[in-house]
């Protein structure tokens, strides 16, 4: 019974976090709203003269993604933040086995990440998005919560591999940056040269981005179950990777 | 009834540490002394807080430690070290940077695994059992470890919860402790708005939540202002007194070991030099005062290049090591 609470508290911890920093969620909206508009306008024009149709259409699903994407692996990340500030360490002396506490983190980041990704979907709209309505507003969701909790695992991993804050901007650079571009959320996965077609299909995000945009506007490269099947194989090895790194976190 | 009154007596007498947590506004605990409000200084040494008669210590050790043994690679950073802590002793673990205090505390606190030896703490095995020891300690860590972006009271009930406390009655005792610290009154501001002698007060009020047997306290008054610091010692050992809890410190200030602590043991390269009151490291060097005699048993050469070589050399052991 106490696992339920404990997760629940620690869950409630991440959203607090996240609703009382007025900042963070200020720059976390205001990033995919620019991207939005300067390519989703930029290039709309030579999207639609080479044929591709509506640009804005293609593009929402990726930049919501990506806000998914960014917001779940800053939330894994933020146990670097944790371990800094000495908060990790309360958590670490309780008397929860720490998978409980890995499991209470991630459910709370991957919340946030939801969240996020709803904000930037109502955005989409106003600039000028039309998605399908009917089945996609459950299926994207779900695939949504799944991608948010694969990546939230991941930053977790990650941060508890690392030891401190110089590791962020690495991270940033070095992981969320080439996963984000290198994944089909701005540009059609058709007819791309051998290496970036190899790098784009061994990417997990381009399924999570791939099963988004079909259930919103039927434009997917891949069939939709095998998003949801890809994603659901990554989630469980990033949750599991998280859970063993995360256990062996030395305070 | 003879014997009862003679020991109040001579606790009223000689205890300088009934003091207020601020000067007279606690009604935590009834003030015995009829010097409540005089400050440590004023009082010969042999008069120190632990020299008042303490009924609570008995012969029981709460963590018995031994032939513990930490190594990163060839470097051995605690080297077979043993001892025993009492219950409802304060006990002061002091040494100079680098010695092993930290890793010491570490591995009693199941953060950290132990190369070799073994660790009982309140009856419980630290490696085969360490829910069990988790539950019986509160610490108070080196660095703060609160987080800012909740309230006081958020804190506590998150500690409350990760140790499993029924609501009604967590509530009651984070109200009564939140009072004890005098900050019950701000405990729906943001810890970021705290000061960091409030913050320190906090997270003994956090430690104490969950009934421990034993409190640790890794340094709890770095950084800290002398009054603010003397207020803290006046408080744990009130704490001590009053709910029999066994105190586990370290600390850089020596004079703090000194007036606080029933049992001093000195570490040092990772080994006990020294072990006993403070008398009998006094009487061990011939110094008049401890820290004469931790000077003495440790040397006066500065310790930051060795310290930072160990760190170097434990680095770079995790690194090739780790994985």
């Amino acid at each position: 019974m106490n696992t339920f609470s404990v997760i629940y508290i620690l869950w409630l911890r991440q959203l607090k976090r996240y609703v009382r920093s007025r900042a963070r969620m200020l720059s976390s909206a205001a990033q995919p709203l620019l991207f939005l508009v300067a390519l989703g306008f930029g290039f709309g024009p030579i999207y639609a003269k080479a044929g591709g149709g509506n640009y804005i259409e293609f593009l929402a699903p990726g930049i919501i993604t990506m806000s998914m994407l960014f917001t779940a692996m800053f939330g894994g990340i933020e146990v670097i933040w944790d371990k800094q500030f000495g908060f990790l360490k309360e958590t670490l002396v309780a008397p929860v086995p720490r998978v409980v506490i890995m499991i209470g983190r991630t459910l709370g980041g991957a919340t946030v990440a939801v969240i996020q990704g709803i904000v930037v979907f109502l955005m989409t709209l106003v600039v000028g998005f039309r998605p399908e309505l009917g089945p996609a507003l459950i299926i994207a969701p779900v695939i949504g919560i799944l991608f948010s909790i694969t990546f939230t695992a991941l930053g977790t991993a990650i941060a508890s591999k690392v030891d401190d804050m110089q590791a962020f901007p690495l991270v940033m650079n070095f992981i969320i940056m080439p996963l984000f571009f290198l994944s089909g959320a701005l540009f059609p996965l058709d007819g791309l040269p051998g290496a970036l077609r190899v790098v784009t299909q061994v990417n997990p995000v381009s399924y999570g981005v791939d099963g988004i945009r079909d259930a919103l506007v039927h434009l997917g490269h891949f069939p939709i179950s095998l998003d949801i099947a890809v994603l659901g194989c990554v989630a469980l090895l990033f949750i599991a990777a998280g859970a063993y790194f995360f256990e062996r976190i030395e305070g | 009834m003879a014997l009862f009154s003679f020991v109040f007596l001579c606790f009223a007498l000689y205890c300088p540490a009934s003091r207020r947590w601020r000067s007279g506004q606690s009604q935590q605990t009834v003030n015995l002394s009829p010097y409540g409000l005089r400050r440590f200084e004023s009082f010969p040494t042999h008069q120190r807080l632990s020299s008042c008669y303490n009924p609570r210590v008995e012969q029981t050790p709460v963590i018995t430690v031994k032939e513990l043994t930490k190594r990163y690679g060839d470097f051995t950073a605690v080297d077979r070290v043993s001892f025993e802590v009492k219950k409802g002793e304060i006990f002061a673990f002091l040494g100079p940077n680098g010695a092993g205090k930290t890793t010491t505390i570490k591995m009693l606190t199941t953060l950290l695994e132990p190369t070799q030896g073994s660790i009982t703490l309140n009856g419980f095995d630290v490696k085969r059992d360490p829910e069990n020891v988790r539950r019986s300690f509160g610490i108070v860590f080196q660095d703060p470890s609160i987080d800012t972006e909740l309230t006081a009271f958020e804190n506590m009930e998150f500690h409350a919860v990760l140790y499993g406390l029924a609501k009604e009655m967590s509530r009651k005792r984070i109200k009564d402790l939140l009072t004890l610290v005098e900050l019950w009154e701000r405990k729906d501001e943001l810890a970021k708005n705290f000061s960091g002698g409030m913050k320190r007060r906090l997270e003994i009020a956090r430690g104490l939540l969950h009934h421990p047997t034993v409190l640790f306290l890794d340094e709890p008054t770095i950084g800290l202002d002398p009054q603010t610091r003397n207020h803290l010692w006046n408080y744990i050992a009130d704490l001590n007194r009053s709910e029999g809890i066994t105190v586990f410190m370290t600390t850089h200030y020596i004079e703090e070991a000194e007036k606080a602590a029933h049992r001093v043991a000195v570490i040092d390269h990772g080994r006990i030099v020294a072990d006993g009151s403070v008398e009998d490291l006094k009487a061990e060097t011939g110094k008049s005062d401890l820290e004469g005699a931790f000077l003495e048993l440790t040397g006066r050469s500065i310790r930051d290049e060795e310290a930072s070589s160990a760190e170097h050399n434990r680095l770079r052991a995790r690194a090739w090591h780790r994985s």
